[in-house]
């Protein structure tokens, strides 16, 4: 896969990662997801982001 | 064939214009400072201040009000002093201070910051580390305690110390480059702890947050043993805890890079993320581990219960962001003081002496107090400094007197800082002032009118070298 496809699937995954931080925590303040859940769920975002987030972001 | 440049060439081949204006050619766009100084300015002492208003007794409205005036006043003052005197000269202060008053008060003004720079990055050091050992069940030392209590606590400080202190010697670009991985990332998990907390306080919907924050957050009542704080106490605390790098100019260093003024407009994301929705994400956590019993809840501690193990590494992050930058500075600081050595060489001597630092406890609980200092001793420079480049060049006097004459110490200035941190430091005692912050604007308005005395006298009915 070349550089040019490989960059925009990277930035899709950073976003999802940073939507897993945000979202789960608006769920759980709707009652609709357990505290442990959502740390579980921060935890992955942060990894989704840290992973794809350096290759793009300083581009 | 060419043999690769070792790493020792590669360093010393980055050029940080330490004595000399920064090019056009080397200044940074907008995001370049968007996200240097929203990684810089959210650090896991936001779990420090945000609670500290809590415990403080601090009403809901004074918190509202004077975050919201405070970040705003925080950031004209970068925007309208700051840049503008940063992006005129495209030097560090250091150097500029070094034209305008001489070779020997700038060696004390450099190594006075690099003293308290190493503090700041030490403390952001042991923030991080404390959540480090939250994570490996390493237990540190308590907020008493004066020296580590055990080999593998000062093994975590030794090895955060050593990146930050890596990351910083190679220069402005790759500090700005770390900071920006992480600067869209790190608010979100205080946004979303502040969030996911909310129903431990009987806060289910958007209209009962405001109750809750009166009653349950910050109710107006201090802690025991803990003083009142009222609106100007937040508003000055938002506005002047960082008063050295605005209003005392230690940020020219970082704004000299800047293609325009306005660019101290990026410091908007640093105040109202970093010291606006951080602080209060973390009031709301201090009043959920106030209500589980916990009586003084420390940063990593806060952020675990808020966002687990992604909050305990915010905190690491957070501590380096912020590190990064300060040790860049001290760097620069301490390179003033020494012009021929390389830069890279005491930036990382200047990290040695950081994590050094970062084994005492005792550095993280005085952090306002060191901050609040350099507040005092900072902005009277920074005044003197505007009004050198700004105001003598419309009323007749020289500018950059020292450079001009070859004098070593140029009395007109030394006069101007030891009377107005004299008299500042007495009406501190004198008002019974709670923070040294509170005196930041005193010393920023007599640095600058008595250095136009000073110099005026120095200018017009003496020779300048006349003691």
């Amino acid at each position: 896969m070349d550089r040019t496809t490989l960059l925009p699937l990277l930035r899709i995954v950073s976003y999802l990662g940073l939507a897993l931080t945000l979202v789960p925590s608006l769920l759980v303040f709707g009652g609709l997801l357990s505290l442990a859940t959502y740390k579980l769920l921060m935890l992955l975002g942060f990894v989704c982001w840290i992973a794809t987030a350096p290759w793009w972001i300083n581009r | 064939m060419e043999s690769a440049p070792t790493l020792s060439e590669q360093l010393a081949d980055i050029n940080e214009y330490e004595r000399e204006p920064v090019p056009p050619g080397a200044v940074k766009g907008f995001r370049s400072f968007v996200g240097m100084v929203a990684g810089e300015h959210i650090a896991g002492t936001e779990f420090v201040i945000g609670p500290l208003f809590v415990l403080h007794g601090a009403s809901a409205s004074d918190v509202l009000w004077g975050l919201l005036f405070g970040n705003l006043l925080a950031t004209l003052s970068w925007t309208l002093v700051c840049a503008p005197t940063a992006v005129r000269t495209r030097t560090t202060i250091f150097y500029q201070l070094e034209r305008i008053s001489g070779v020997r008060l700038v060696t004390l003004y450099n190594l006075v910051n690099a003293v308290l720079f190493s503090v700041t990055a030490a403390a952001m050091i042991g923030v991080s580390a404390s959540a480090v050992g939250l994570l490996l069940n390493i237990e540190g030392p308590g907020i008493g305690d004066l020296y580590p209590t055990s080999p593998l606590w000062i093994l975590i400080i030794f090895l955060i110390g050593s990146v930050i202190a890596v990351v910083s010697t190679f220069g402005f670009d790759r500090v700005s480059k770390f900071a920006n991985v992480f600067a869209p990332w790190m608010p979100l998990v205080f946004l979303a702890s502040g969030i996911a907390v909310l129903p431990s306080l009987g806060v289910t919907s958007v209209g009962e947050f405001w109750e809750a924050a009166e009653t349950r957050i910050w109710t107006g009542v201090p802690a025991a043993g803990q003083t009142k704080y009222g609106l100007w106490h937040i508003l000055i605390f938002a506005w002047l805890c960082n008063s050295s790098m605005h209003l005392g100019l230690a940020d020219m260093t970082i704004y000299r890079y800047a293609r325009r003024p306005s660019y101290g407009l990026a410091s908007a994301f640093g105040m109202f993320i970093g010291h606006g929705m951080a602080w209060i994400a973390s009031g709301i956590l201090c009043a959920v581990a106030l209500e589980a019993g916990n009586s003084a809840p420390s940063p990593g501690q806060i952020a675990f219960m808020g966002a687990g193990l992604a909050g305990a590494i915010c905190v690491v992050v957070a501590g380096w962001t912020t590190a990064n930058p300060t040790l860049y500075r001290a760097g620069l600081a301490v390179q003033g003081v020494f012009p021929r050595s390389k830069r890279w060489r005491i930036t990382l001597a200047v990290g040695a002496l950081a994590t050094v630092l970062a084994c005492s406890p005792a550095i993280v609980t005085k952090l306002d107090q060191f901050l609040g200092l350099y507040a005092l001793l900072a902005t009277p420079v920074g005044a003197l400094v505007i009004v050198d480049i700004f105001v003598f060049p419309r009323i007749g006097l020289r500018s950059n007197l020292a450079e001009q004459e070859g004098l070593a110490l140029n009395w007109s200035v030394l006069a101007c800082w030891v009377v107005t941190v004299a008299i500042c430091y007495g009406l501190y005692r004198y008002t019974a002032a709670d923070f040294y912050f509170f005196m930041a604007v005193p010393g920023f308005l007599l640095g600058g009118l008595t250095y136009l005395f000073f110099a005026y006298v120095q200018q017009r009915y003496l020779t300048p070298t006349t003691v």
